[in-house]
């Protein structure tokens, strides 16, 4: 009898929940019983809240057990878990659970589907077809693609790809570089590391294009140091690729060259601005560079320099294969596209969901996070990371939409969705943007340097009623300063979560003091 | 975690590693945290001699990153998400508890352990979330980490 596949994470999330001790077990139960298996350390599918979300491959079909413990291993082989069998945590096919179906799955379809250090898998999931595809039409037929596709970049600016690409391209220069930002910062937010732990090969077929596309023969991953587990995924991935004539010297008899080097970052996160990695890439401090000039024109050792997100990168194989102008398809009017929401904080079912814009924050909390986790009303979302607004319960109704956003003074930035419940107190939100400003200044500008210091100081007095009002308008002043006059968005736009607070959720303020933190 | 003491041999070796290139500079100071747990003063004074840059920029870059720690970690390195998603669902409290069991505030240290905070561990649909010696931990509650501190202590 063939061995019995069984599926089980290697991903953050799920081993965070116990998905390496959910392996063990089934390794050691199935050779108790005799049970000839196959045990695949797959991606994740993202549906976090499901982890460690196991499956077994019967007739074809992938059956899903979730929230799968250790303990609950023997009792699964009783239930006949390599037949797919019957048990109060069978889920049915995983093709079959809702969240998961309703998503438009773009750029992470081969997370959770394959195993994502098997080149054999890639390949059989039209791995570096996109490429090859590339070879053949040349790097302006990319540029086209990704241009026609109206992809804009997903760390949180919002940049039309294809103009950044051109730019590089057009720009003389010699050696030029491709920059993966894979800074992933934001609290709320896990895309990058999920396509990373889920589909390594991907990100390198994505930079491999991005590189013919602009005249790059090398490529740098900044990863932040807080995904060890990304990181020996992806060290390996780069490996195998090397090793199979993907990286290096004439890419498969194609005269084009690229080789990739990953480097770690160290508990920065202004390095997630692009210049500050450029520098922190560079063997300096994350400082923010001045610009201009833009790192298209001199980026990366004063070289042209594609800085794209790990997401970005990763939708452009796809263009490829399937037309700009079917991702053109998706999405609503400048926000073209998908984007993989990320549902965290106080959430029932958080997790990862990839959806073409234009979707309301309503429907992602709701359809698919099911409310909050605690069961009590939502008080309060924050879109985008620290340095998003606070939108309230009415404000949730609004189109995911770059624009649509930034007309509330708010920004949709990594796609990260943190849910607060009705005990949050809000005047202790505002305080902590303000102190996470402090902490993570790069201190090159004095607004953000200074300002987030007597932000956090300001906010105090206000909360101890040490005159109210006038320390009230005294913080408005700074946010502007803050806003207008900080070189990069960390001073720039730290006062977006503290005006919508004190726009929406003042009266906090009042009740702050001696509230439980 | 299983750091040694600073080694001017491997260290040596590591900065090799790098091909001694002045732009790896965080990358060698990456891997000595890895291999020694912290930046000592003589780590300082010797990658600056073989990346031929001044002490001065090396503890320039030292002194600006986090992850940078200039004095000795204990044994065990406990780091707990004080970030949004986490504050969402009681990560304050349970630094506080943490910071209690430990008997330690943040950013400082015993033999046994060192409690930092950090902000994001990107495992932010299973807060509140912690890393102890590198391994994520999520959903974690004040019982479930008292579990993980008592199998560190069995252990050592």
């Amino acid at each position: 009898m063939a061995a019995t596949t069984i599926y089980v994470p290697r991903e953050t999330a799920a081993i965070s929940v116990g998905a390496d001790d959910v392996a063990i077990a089934i390794a050691r139960h199935a050779k108790e019983a005799g049970d000839q298996i196959r045990l695949v350390r797959n991606g994740s599918w993202g549906a976090s809240w499901l982890e460690p979300l196991i499956e077994v491959k019967v007739d074809n079909k992938r059956i899903a057990y979730g929230n799968v413990e250790a303990a609950d291993i023997r009792d699964l082989f009783a239930a006949g878990l390599t037949s797919g069998g019957m048990h109060a945590k069978r889920l049915g096919p995983i093709d079959d659970i809702p969240y998961l179906i309703d998503q438009d799955r773009w750029t992470f379809w081969r997370c959770g589907l394959i195993e994502p250090l098997s080149l054999d898998d890639f390949r059989a999931h039209q791995g570096f077809n996109a490429l090859e595809t590339a070879f053949e039409s040349g790097p302006q037929a990319v540029i086209d693609a990704v241009t026609t596709s109206g992809l804009r970049g997903r760390g949180g600016a919002g940049f039309p790809t294809g103009i950044k690409w051109k730019t590089v391209a057009d720009t003389p220069g010699g050696q030029k570089y491709i920059t993966v930002n894979a800074d992933e910062g934001d609290s709320g937010t896990f895309s990058d590391r999920i396509l990373i732990e889920g589909d390594p090969l991907g990100l390198i077929e994505s930079m491999l294009i991005a590189g013919f596309a602009v005249g790059a023969s090398r490529g740098y991953i900044y990863l932040r140091s807080e995904y060890p587990l990304a990181r020996s995924i992806l060290s390996r991935a780069i490996e195998i690729a090397h090793d199979a004539g993907w990286l290096g010297d004439d890419i498969q008899g194609s005269g084009f060259d690229f080789d990739i080097e990953l480097h770690v970052g160290a508990g920065s996160y202004v390095c997630g601005e692009e210049t500050a990695m450029l520098e922190s890439l560079e063997g300096r401090p994350g400082i923010v560079r001045y610009k201009p000039p833009l790192p298209a024109f001199e980026g990366l050792f004063g070289k042209p320099t594609v800085v794209n997100n790990v997401v970005t990168l990763a939708s452009v194989p796809n263009i490829i294969n399937l037309g700009g102008e079917r991702y053109a398809s998706y999405g609503v009017d400048r926000s073209k596209g998908t984007l993989a929401f990320q549902l965290a904080g106080n959430i029932r079912r958080g997790g990862l969901v990839e959806k073409a814009f234009g979707i309301t924050v309503r429907q992602l909390i709701e359809d698919w996070g099911g409310g909050t986790a605690s069961g009590r009303p939502v008080k309060a979302v924050q879109v985008g990371g620290p340095l998003g607004a606070y939108l309230t319960a009415e404000q949730l109704d609004t189109p995911l939409d770059y624009e649509a956003f930034t007309n509330m003074g708010a920004m949709i930035g990594h796609g990260g969705i943190v849910v607060f419940d009705d005990t949050v107190n809000m005047a202790h939100q505002a305080r902590f943007a303000m102190e996470f400003c402090a902490i993570e200044s790069c201190g090159k500008c004095t607004p953000c340097r200074i300002g987030s210091t007597r932000g956090v100081e300001v906010i105090d007095r206000i909360i101890a009623d040490d005159n109210r009002e006038e320390n009230y308008d005294l913080l408005v002043e700074l946010c502007d300063t803050m806003e207008d006059a900080s070189l990069c968005a960390m001073g720039g736009m730290t006062p977006y979560p503290v005006r919508s607070i004190l726009k929406y959720f003042a009266e906090d303020f009042a009740s702050a003091q001696g509230a439980d933190q | 975690m299983t750091t040694q003491a600073y080694d001017s041999e491997i260290a040596s070796r590591i900065i090799a590693g790098f091909d001694a290139r002045p732009e790896m500079l965080v990358q060698v100071l990456v891997a000595f945290v890895e291999r020694f747990g912290w930046i000592s003063e003589d780590a300082v004074r010797q990658v600056a001699a073989e990346l031929n840059l001044s002490r001065a920029e090396v503890h320039g870059v030292v002194s600006y990153y986090h992850d940078f720690r200039t004095s000795p970690p204990g044994r065990h390195i406990v780091k707990i998400c004080q970030a949004e998603s986490c504050q969402a669902m009681g990560s304050r409290q349970l630094s506080a508890h943490m910071v209690k069991t430990l008997g330690l505030a943040m950013h400082s240290s015993t033999e046994a352990f060192t409690l930092e905070p950090v902000y994001c561990l990107g495992n932010c649909a299973c807060s509140p979330a912690i890393m102890v010696d590198g391994r994520s931990y999520g959903r974690v509650t004040a019982e479930r980490f008292d579990g993980i501190v008592a199998a560190l202590q069995e252990s050592g």
